[in-house]
């Protein structure tokens, strides 16, 4: 009885904070502020238009930013994911105006040369323990050489309308109704059955009107959301390739033995090779995550711009990283979470577009970005040390 | 309020007090780790702190050393009779603490002498006098017994070596107040005595030491006054003359233990275990660290490996894992079948299990909390296509924490918040959990207080009656001696000897470790 007691409390506790923690919380409280911020400076930020653009915006730093997170989690780094965007990139638009090939090709083709890289940088990191920083260094210069050597230095149009719609096309409205009930309804059924089940091991669960009231506020959220992008032109095809590949992601970190592998790699690497985790393939495995998440955000990117360019991703490594990092990712390894790191690259992705509203210069721009990414991890450093005390 | 400790310093006694820590009170959310604590040590004497794992030693020794800074705790310190209050460690530093810490906090990559004078660096108009320096760090390090030389790097010199150069480095700060914590935890028998005779010398010269350990005959042998903490308070102040290790283990448990190694004498079923002419190579030297090693472990029996450090105990627990590195030769036979372990992953799949020596370093994901460390290796049995049953994950974590009563504010505490003994209960949860033909222990109860080694040896005894064959790899003789059934002694890298419990004695296994006749 006494064991039955001591796990309630453990499980009230965290019921009602929910999962969570008041990490994310304080993320999330800052980038409304942001966005509050913004919306009283000038109106047309909280436009619906300008919130589907910012989404949009958004997606290419998103998807980077989810692949990151592991690696940085696992204790490596990936400089290279940029770079990899603009070489993917113009490997898609050369498939698809020089060759003419159709977009399922290009879309299988960017995918596969993407991992193929990630492969090759995660090899030589994880079995010949070249540090990451230096692989994907190197990386980062070559695959940015690559890309100019097979372009030839000039910029490839995309003509197909197909692949075009990947990066700029709307779902219908009525589809986008379809989405959101979805989402809601499976939503309800996983609660209610993860609910059963912890009653079936005898773990308590939190009373039924707060799961409930928590349910009916995420829905009202999701349906503000589908309504709010509905009023302009729809949900933007990009965002939900970064709304799949984030629960994909999160799911894969919080809940299968992979990710589980890959915090304990990132805690304390001796102990987890000596509770017999396979730590060369689990990390070479990280390598190949990335490599497909650049393809994918190089092909949404070069359908966005409808063109390939050998600037295509510069410096996005950089806001990947920041993403992450202003998400709450510790580059010491261990701790970070994907729904941080996606608030994360909202955040920076709110500042760009906030202050471009705004009319800022770019010199400014860049000057607050910086600023915010030091105060966001001295905020945290600061909390954390006073929890210790 | 009426303090029968303040009212006695008042009375002019307390020139003599090196130190007096007066109503010390700690507070951390939710728990009283020191609780209105009086600690008061004098000039020349030896001071045992005395205490079961979580009874506050270190945290009474953080605010000491001003880990804690003033303000953060209530109470009194002072030293030679004024009050004091630390900002740092800095801070305590120079009113002459020093600390000799139990995990090791020198700089691998640097050498010794640079390690002994660290931060305080013999200088010229801000150039560092090298010759000065490693001319003081080699009289330094004559002291402890050490014959390196002092531009040796840290990362070549074995564990109890580092430890004798961190109390060098304690001593060249000349420190008025040394403060000890299980300093003998990684040394051999010889370098306790280095040790015992320098603390002696250091009670002439008038420094008052504060020495933690959990080891009687050490605290007996040397102390002049015995502290037991417990559950945070001062239980009781005790001249050595007047009392004796029972009473002492008494206090410290609060309980009357009526035996200290709960040996059962078993009867071994098959052999678990068979090692056939096996020898390891060192991982980076050509030499052999393991030399045609023959041994057997049997189903229920505990097998003692007795050694002294660098006998290749570790090294063989190791190789027999797949971790250690080096190439191994000769035959490894489980349960009756040949096994090749290249791997951590090949040695789990055979049955075999370790607890490394090392628990921080090697055991625990410090960060991660006591559910995620119990089920860390034994993802697979609680994983359906690779998704983690959360439930099942909170079920046997919870199943562990109350069968090896391992005391956790709860399950998703982070295992680096524990005490030594909690700690070494989640890695052997860990272990139980992969459920082992062999589980090869390596020093088990390193660190560990009195009350949660017995709760280990007795875990240990409910295992081999279980039927799990046990190695374990001890330093401490009479633990080799109170728990064994058959024992190995071995020394430079051979098998020198077996011996049964009825045949083992401390001479007898201490010859053939030393190879003395």
């Amino acid at each position: 009885m006494e064991v039955k007691a001591v796990i309630e409390q453990q499980q009230k506790k965290k019921n009602i904070f929910g999962k969570v923690d008041i990490r994310a919380y304080t993320m999330i409280g800052a980038l409304i502020a942001i966005w509050i911020f913004f919306g009283m400076l000038n109106e047309t930020f909280l436009s619906a238009r300008n919130l589907s653009n910012l989404f949009t915006q958004m997606s290419v730093t998103a998807i980077l930013a989810i692949g990151m997170v592991l690696v940085i989690v696992a204790g490596h780094i990936d400089l290279s994911v940029g770079s990899i965007v603009g070489l993917t990139g113009g490997i898609a638009a050369i498939l698809s105006n020089w060759m003419g090939m159709p977009t399922s090709v290009v879309i299988v083709c960017t995918l596969l040369a993407g991992a193929l890289v990630g492969f090759v940088q995660g090899w030589l990191v994880a079995y010949r323990a070249i540090p990451a920083f230096i692989v994907t260094l190197g990386g980062m210069m070559i695959f940015r050489g690559a890309l100019m050597g097979i372009t030839k230095s000039t910029t490839i149009p995309i003509f197909d309308a197909q692949f075009i719609a990947l990066g700029s096309a709307y779902f219908t409205n009525a589809f986008g109704i379809v989405l959101a009930v979805i989402a809601i309804v499976s939503l309800f059924v996983s609660t209610f059955r993860k609910r059963k089940s912890r009653q079936q091991y005898g773990f308590t669960v939190s009373p039924l009107p707060i799961e409930i009231a928590k349910l009916l506020v995420i829905s009202v959220l999701i349906l503000l959301f589908v309504l709010t992008m509905n009023s302009y032109k729809g949900i933007p095809f990009p965002i939900i390739f970064v709304i799949a590949l984030a629960l994909i992601f999160s799911f894969i970190a919080t809940k299968t033995t992979f990710g589980r592998h890959v915090y304990a790699i990132g805690g304390n690497v001796e102990a987890a090779r000596l509770s017999g985790i396979n730590i060369q393939r689990h990390t070479m495995m990280l390598f190949v995550f990335t490599g497909l998440l650049s393809a994918i955000a190089a092909l949404v990117l070069t359908a966005r711009l409808s063109s390939a360019t050998i600037s295509a991703g510069q410096m996005y490594e950089l806001d990947a990283i920041a993403a992450c990092v202003i998400g709450g990712t510790s580059l010491m390894g261990g701790s970070g979470t994907i729904i941080g790191a996606m608030i994360g690259a909202m955040v920076m992705t709110s500042l760009d577009n906030g202050m471009s509203l705004l009319g800022m210069e770019t010199f400014w721009q860049y000057i607050v970005k910086g600023s915010i990414l030091i105060l966001a991890v001295w905020i945290d450093i600061a909390s954390r040390k006073r929890k210790a005390n | 309020m009426p303090d029968p400790y303040f009212q006695h310093d008042t009375t002019g006694v307390k020139r003599m007090y090196a130190l007096e820590m007066m109503n010390i009170t700690k507070e951390f959310p939710g728990v009283k780790a020191l609780d209105r604590v009086s600690f008061k040590v004098k000039k020349g004497e030896i001071h045992a702190l005395c205490g079961e794992n979580g009874a506050g030693k270190s945290t009474l020794m953080k605010v000491l050393s001003g880990l804690y800074p003033a303000g953060t705790y209530d109470g009194e310190i002072r030293i030679d009779g004024k009050p004091v209050s630390f900002r740092n460690i800095v801070d305590a530093e120079q009113a002459g603490i020093a600390i000799i810490h139990q995990e090791l906090a020198l700089v691998k990559e640097m050498t010794v002498g640079e390690n002994i004078f660290l931060g305080r660096e013999p200088r010229k108009f801000g150039i560092i006098q090298w010759d000065q320096l490693y001319y003081e760090a080699e009289t330094w390090l004559k002291k402890v017994g050490l014959t390196i030389s002092p531009q040796t790097k840290i990362h070549s010199l074995g564990i109890g070596q580092q430890q004798l150069v961190e109390i060098a480095k304690a001593l060249a700060k000349q420190a008025n107040i040394l403060i000890l914590d299980e300093p003998t935890a990684a040394l051999t028998e010889s370098e306790v005595e280095i040790l015992m005779g320098i603390l002696e010398q250091l009670r002439a010269q008038g420094v008052a030491c504060i020495y933690i350990s959990h080891k009687m005959p050490e605290v007996f042998r040397l102390a002049d006054s015995i502290t037991v903490l417990r559950d945070g308070k001062s239980i009781a102040t005790l001249s050595r003359a007047e009392t004796n290790e029972d009473e002492v283990v008494a206090l410290m448990v609060g309980r009357e233990l009526t035996e200290r190694y709960p040996y059962v004498k078993k009867t071994p079923r098959h052999v678990v275990l068979e090692v056939k002419n096996y020898s390891v190579w060192h991982k980076e030297k050509p030499m052999k660290v393991n030399d045609g090693i023959h041994m057997t472990v049997r189903a229920g029996e505990i097998v003692g490996i007795a050694g002294l450090m660098g006998a290749g105990r570790t090294e063989l627990a190791m190789s027999l894992f797949g971790a250690y590195g080096g190439k191994a030769e000769g035959e490894v036979w489980m349960e009756g079948e040949q096994v090749h372990i290249r791997s951590v992953q090949d040695a789990i799949r055979s049955g075999i299990a370790l607890v490394t020596e090392d628990r921080k370093r090697l055991g625990l994901v410090l960060g991660m909390d006591v559910k995620t460390n119990t089920t860390l290796a034994s993802l697979k049995n609680i994983s359906r296509w690779q998704v983690i049953n959360q439930n099942e994950e909170l079920k046997w974590s919870q199943k562990y924490v109350d069968e090896l009563k391992t005391k956790t504010a709860s399950l998703e505490t982070a295992v680096g918040t524990l005490s030594g003994g909690n700690q070494q209960k989640v890695v052997l949860a860990k272990w139980l959990m992969a459920k082992p033909k062999l589980l090869i222990l390596d020093e088990p109860t390193r660190g560990i207080d009195v009350g949660a080694k017995y709760e280990i040896y007795h875990l240990m005894n409910k295992l081999a009656e279980e039927g799990v064959a046990i190695m374990m790899i001890s330093s401490e003789l009479p633990e080799i001696l109170g728990m064994s059934d058959r024992i190995y002694v071995m020394r430079e890298g051979r098998i020198v000897k077996e011996l049964s419990h009825d045949e083992a004695t401390q001479e007898n296994i201490m010859m053939a470790a030393t190879g003395g006749e």
